[in-house]
């Protein structure tokens, strides 16, 4: 079955038609071509394909296509450009929060919502709350320093 | 004047691409017209393949053509090969069964592929893929690596499933000092079978054109020159100088994206034969089926000491499961990867270990970050630990007792090695102190206050990286050369491009290599971009594994980057009209001595360009050299882990409280990076000590086949680490680096045994010490 | 995931309208269970009916002696809500321990209740606080609801459209994750209620259940002390790669005692 979607990804208003079993991350990385939202599993657990749906962190692999309708949707190439870091973005770099950066993108996506959401952020906090996230590389460790440091500068 | 970037923790060049999604990875790539490939794969560990019907999948929408493993028999493609010949002690060669590119006959681990379905779109080839009919016959499938020589033959010839038996060592003059000694330490033990799990799946692109006859094919590769020389020299797809490989940005190796896989090399032949473009990226669960796997030893092994405690003799058998059939390196791992390694860093005069490497009916076992060193690591470093207790003496302090010590450098081991240099007791000491080793009894009683166990574990790990020289590979089985080749190309405006022949999957070497590059030149990081990942680009290399990125490749860019010194020279004599031994080159500018004349590598760059002033007789134009250095020996990082634990005695639940690594890696271009090698490695240590196990049943079903079951380590699950460093710089390499990338995975284990069986008073817990594990063993120590 | 039709009813009845007149629907809420499963081909239904159109199965409300929570309240919007924080915190809590928080964010208590995972967290809490489960036909008990493994009292196109949970004087949620799927190894969930203490244990066994045992020593002593010596019949436990059915048994008694410890 063909569907027909209207929703706004990274502030653009986007309208396509897809077949029903279409899910979020392949209209983001298919029909988009916005192919920084990886996929890394496919039992939801990895958390690769982080994107925030009306502002909160969500798997797109896991959620479909047709249930975005009348959505936000932000993916890593919404969040800041080359030009214009997020501050999770910029904090990734300098603390070093990345090694092969496949999981990066969802890493990001995932911390930004941990930092809107989490009222104190301290390393419990974020190494519970990036639980849905898997990286093979940097054993978190500088993954928790960006999260603290971009925490604050995203406070301020 | 350009600041010297060696030593500084500059930030990465790679990094602004990846934050901001731009990375392009093989899954990013589309090309136009491709279509889809997915492949049938064996359900069974072990079974004839009988007819494989077709017709219905063939029928259904979308589908181009289904490829089977018949019709790869019937093209006569060459099996995938393994690359290290290894001789049984009784001089006859491995066993080395076909491995077939897609299975015709008989398949051997679940997950084997059968057949290729090519399709319009990714549903379309996955949709018929199921209804692709194959009749197979179940046979008997031997699954255990212990059981392996007892079950029923695999192959016909390799009877009792056993590739080869080697050995290595005096094993004369080993049972004599085992039997003449005053106390005997025995330990058995299994090193854990892990799934690497690199977070990009692999994935692959082949595109052939008919009018240029080249074949193009993107992967996820540590080493696009290997695959291309394996796939042309013999799996015979194409011509070498018809086949581009390239990796682009890869999500994570680990060592499992070294080897040659069967769907990459049955999407280049079925490209060539179908004439279009067909893509595959593996879905996580076909990664658990038929990745290679990693680890999967079985042993036993004996620690003789005098009176004194001092090392006289230890004796290892070691079974290791090489999986179905042999992967590319798989038959190097648990030999010149691992025999070689059983001195560690001390002074046992006698060592003799005898390996037998096993077929199972299981995916292929090959290298996984350390390859073998863990494994080699994890039984001297616990056997010494178990010594220590036994003779009710302090851990730290035995192992002192026995450390090679400076003085002792060279060091020629009793299994083959020669140490160049270290300082073991430094690191030792350092890492000590960073754990507060001192205060551990008073933590030790606090836990204890709050109803916790506590224990704290050491281990004093030793690696041999940068796998050289090439010769001495040679003569031990390798297939190919170990050097490196790296080219350094100064562009007329004065930046420089460098190609590598290694590959960077988040090492960071695009930065690391374009600061040892620029500090050499004197030119800022910025103007120095690295290459690396495309045969159609730099010459012919052997890629990325066993930590020998820098010693190995960055010694090429090293000796190209003095050649273009040296160049530079040569030009700057005829442009300051002084004598070449008067040139100096320093920060950036070349220097006529005794005058107040230079000129700057930028003009010297543009002088090589546009000759115009130039020594043309003497000299050709241009400023591009090229190296290709064969090491001349291994190197040896080193250092000292240690591990402190908390356990909850109610539920075995095991807090890792504080983890010091202290290491020894020579020269260090850029502290962040390397730290960060140490993390990742660690945490891998930590998964493969307390959460990791890839479990098959007693039929060859994989259990652990997603990661619903198969444990990874979460952010949650880590510790912060306390990392620390020592440096005694190699000898024999103009870098003076050993390599960092796998000390985290190889010294970490033991140290978290070590800890965990101290708390809970136990001899031993197997890997991984799950919570359930700890809880029976304090159980079983409280009854 | 194969092809399937999607709907998108507005309202209840409609939704009952497409499921019943599907060749094989299924309700849509979060998609957190269903999705995986549809994705690795382990369920092809032929419709998927949507409910995100309904706006009545969204909500929290304290009614005085319950609260009620809508089929489609996501577990974050449980876990953060200051009316759930105030009236049942320990349902808060246990919320706040499913999943991850991308599955918080989607995941719903409906589907979660719906589908009687044996290792799901919400069934302890429904079960241990005696909710009482709203259909757009019936009230269930939570005593009856859950039947077996994955099957629940609900027949079929029969929709879960909330849950009633009675507030108790106090209770708590100890859960011990499986380390790998972040599920409950076992979770233990203990309310005292005007009724006596109820303790629901999830994980487990084949189906969240009450232990009787551990009800009865804590209806006559409240204490840690009570639980001692009362270990359940590993007989009845699961046991697969993570923990067997005696390591099962004894964290039940154990993550018992610390939701008791909790409370005291």
């Amino acid at each position: 079955m063909s569907i027909s979607v209207q929703l706004n990804v990274n502030g653009k208003s986007v309208k396509l038609d897809c077949p029903a079993n279409t899910t979020l991350v392949d209209l983001i990385r298919e029909r988009l071509e916005l192919t920084g939202t990886h996929v890394g599993c496919d039992t939801s657990q990895c958390g690769a394909c982080t994107v925030h749906l009306n502002g909160r962190a969500v798997k797109s692999c896991t959620i479909l296509a047709a249930q975005c309708e009348g959505a936000e949707v932000t993916t890593i190439e919404g969040l800041g450009d080359t030009d214009n870091l997020h501050p999770m973005q910029e904090a990734f770099r300098e603390c070093h929060g990345l090694q092969c950066g496949f999981c990066t993108p969802g890493m990001i996506m995932s911390a930004v919502d941990l930092v809107h959401r989490e009222p104190s952020i301290n390393e419990r906090v974020i190494r519970e709350g990036l639980e849905g996230n898997i990286c093979r590389c940097t054993g978190y460790h500088n993954i928790v320093l960006a999260v603290e440091s971009a925490a604050k500068k995203m406070r301020n | 004047m350009v600041e010297q970037s060696i030593g500084k923790s500059v930030l990465r060049k790679e990094d602004l691409r990846f934050i901001t999604g731009n990375g392009r990875y093989t899954g990013d790539i589309d090309l136009r017209g491709q279509t889809h490939g997915y492949f049938v794969r064996s359900p069974y560990a072990h079974a004839v393949v009988g007819e494989v019907d077709t017709s219905e999948a063939r029928s259904m929408p979308g589908v181009v053509a289904i490829l089977t493993g018949k019709q790869v028999a019937e093209d006569e493609l060459g099996g995938l090969p393994c690359g290290w010949m290894i001789h049984s002690k009784d001089g006859s060669e491995m066993k080395q069964p076909l491995h077939p590119v897609m299975a015709a006959t008989k398949v051997n681990y679940v997950g084997e592929p059968v057949a290729l379905v090519v399709a319009d779109s990714f549903d379309e080839a996955k949709n018929a893929a199921e209804h692709v009919s194959v009749d197979y016959e179940e046979l008997p499938a031997v699954v255990s690596t212990a059981a392996a020589q007892s079950g029923p033959d695999i192959y016909a010839e390799a009877p009792g499933n056993t590739c080869y038996q080697w050995e290595l060592g005096e094993k004369a003059a080993t049972d004599a000092a085992i039997e003449g000694a005053a106390h005997v330490t025995r330990y058995s033990l299994t090193n854990n079978r892990l799934i690497p799990n690199a977070l990009e799946p692999r994935a692959a692109i082949a595109d052939f054109n008919r009018g240029t006859e080249e074949l193009t094919l993107y992967t996820t590769s540590q080493n696009p020159h290997l695959a291309r020389l394996i796939l042309t020299a013999f799996v015979q797809i194409a011509p070498e100088h018809k086949l581009r490989i390239i990796a682009p940005d890869v999500g994570g190796g680990f060592g499992s994206k070294i080897f040659v896989y069967s769907e990459e090399t049955a999407l280049a032949w079925a490209s060539m034969k179908l004439g279009v473009a067909i893509k595959w990226t593996a879905e996580r669960s076909e990664s658990f089926l038929a990745d290679a796997h990693g680890r999967d030893h079985v042993s036993d092994a004996e620690l003789a000491m005098d009176e004194e405690g001092n090392f006289l003799a230890l004796r290892v058998k070691t079974t290791a499961n090489m999986g179905a059939y042999l992967s590319t390196f798989a038959s190097a791992v648990p030999t010149y990867l691992y025999g070689t390694l059983l001195a560690g860093q001390y002074k046992t005069p006698n060592i003799y270990v005898e390996v037998d490497s096993v077929f199972t009916n299981t995916a292929p076992v090959d290298a996984y970050r350390g390859a073998g060193r863990p494994e080699a690591t994890f039984l001297v470093e616990r056997i010494v630990d178990l010594a220590a207790k036994e003779l009710g003496v302090d851990p730290a302090e035995l192992r002192r007792k026995n450390m090679i010590q400076p003085a002792d450098f060279p060091y020629q081991t009793p299994v083959a090695l020669e140490y160049d240099i270290g300082d073991y007791e430094v690191s030792l000491n350092k890492a000590l102190e960073m754990a507060d080793y001192a205060g551990f009894a008073n933590r030790k009683a606090d836990s204890e206050a709050n109803g916790k166990l506590r224990g704290i574990g050491l281990s004093c790990y030793i690696e041999a990286c940068g796998l050289a020289p090439s010769a001495l590979a040679g003569a031990l089985g390798a297939g190919v050369g170990l050097w490196e080749s790296g080219e350094v190309r100064v562009n007329p405006t004065g930046s420089v491009t460098v190609l590598t022949g290694t590959h960077s999957h988040g090492q960071g070497h695009e930065t690391t290599f374009a600061q040892l590059v620029a500090s050499r030149f004197g030119i800022s990081v910025d103007d120095v971009e690295v290459v690396h990942g495309d045969t159609g680009k730099m010459d012919f290399g052997l890629g990325t594994y066993g930590s020998r990125s820098l010693s190995v490749g960055g010694s090429a860019l090293s000796v190209a980057a003095d050649k273009v010194v040296e160049k530079g020279r040569k030009i700057a004599a005829h442009l300051l009209e002084g004598d070449v031994d008067n040139i100096d080159f320093e920060d950036g500018e070349f220097r006529l001595k005794e005058s107040n004349r230079s000129k700057t590598f930028q003009e010297i760059a543009f002088a090589a360009y546009v000759p115009h002033d130039y020594p043309i007789e003497e000299l050709e134009p241009g400023l591009a050299e090229k190296a290709f250095y064969d090491p001349v020996n291994f190197t040896y990082p080193a250092g000292t882990h240690i591990c402190e634990v908390e356990i909850d005695p109610e539920t075995g639940v095991t807090e890792i409280t504080k983890f010091t690594a202290v290491d020894d890696f020579g020269t260090i271009i850029n502290p962040m990076i390397v730290e960060g090698q140490v993390h990742g490695g660690v945490a891998q240590g930590i998964g493969q000590a307390m959460l990791e196990q890839c479990v098959y049943d007693e039929s060859g079903q994989l259990q652990t086949g997603s990661f619903m079951d198969y444990c990874m380590p979460r952010a949650d699950d880590l510790p912060n680490f306390t990392v620390g460093m020592t440096t005694t710089v190699c000898t024999h390499n103009p870098v003076g680096a050993k390599g960092c990338g796998e000390a985290g995975a190889i010294g970490s284990p033991p140290a978290i045994i070590n800890a965990i069986t101290d708390a809970v008073g136990v001899r031993d817990i197997s890997m991984p010490a799950t919570p359930e594990k700890v809880w029976r063993a304090i159980q079983e120590q409280r009854a | 995931m194969y092809d399937f039709n999607y709907h998108k009813p507005d309202s209840i009845d409609e939704a009952v309208q497409l499921f019943l007149g599907a060749e094989d629907g299924i309700y849509l809420a979060g998609g957190h269970t269903l999705l995986p499963s549809m994705k690795q081909r382990l369920a092809a239904p032929t419709d998927l009916i949507d409910l995100a159109g309904i706006d009545s199965l969204s909500g929290i409300e304290d009614v005085g002696a319950d609260l009620e929570i809508g089929a489609l309240t996501a577990h974050d919007e449980v876990a953060t809500s200051s009316v759930v924080q105030s009236g049942i915190p320990a349902l808060a809590e246990l919320a706040s321990l499913i999943g991850d928080a991308q599955v918080r964010n989607r995941g719903t208590i409906g589907g979660s209740v719906s589908n009687s995972d044996p290792a799901a967290d919400y069934p302890a809490g429904v079960l241990g606080l005696g909710a009482e489960i709203v259909t757009n036909k019936r009230t269930i008990a939570a005593d009856d609801f859950f039947t077996a493994m994955f099957e629940t009292a609900l027949e079929e196109g029969e929709l879960l459209t909330k849950i009633k949970f009675p507030k108790p004087e106090s209770a708590a949620y100890v859960k011990f994750p499986n380390p790998a799927s972040r599920y409950a190894t076992v979770g233990v969930f203990i309310a005292l209620t005007g009724s006596g203490v109820r303790v629901a244990i999830t994980g487990a066994a084949p189906s969240v259940f009450r232990s009787t045992d551990m009800e009865k020593a804590l209806n006559s002593e409240f204490s840690v002390e009570a639980l001692e010596g009362i270990t359940l019949d590993a007989g009845e436990m699961n046991s697969d790669l993570h923990a067997t059915a005696e390591y099962r048994a004894h964290l039940c008694t154990v993550m018992a005692k610390r939701a008791v410890l909790k409370l005291l």
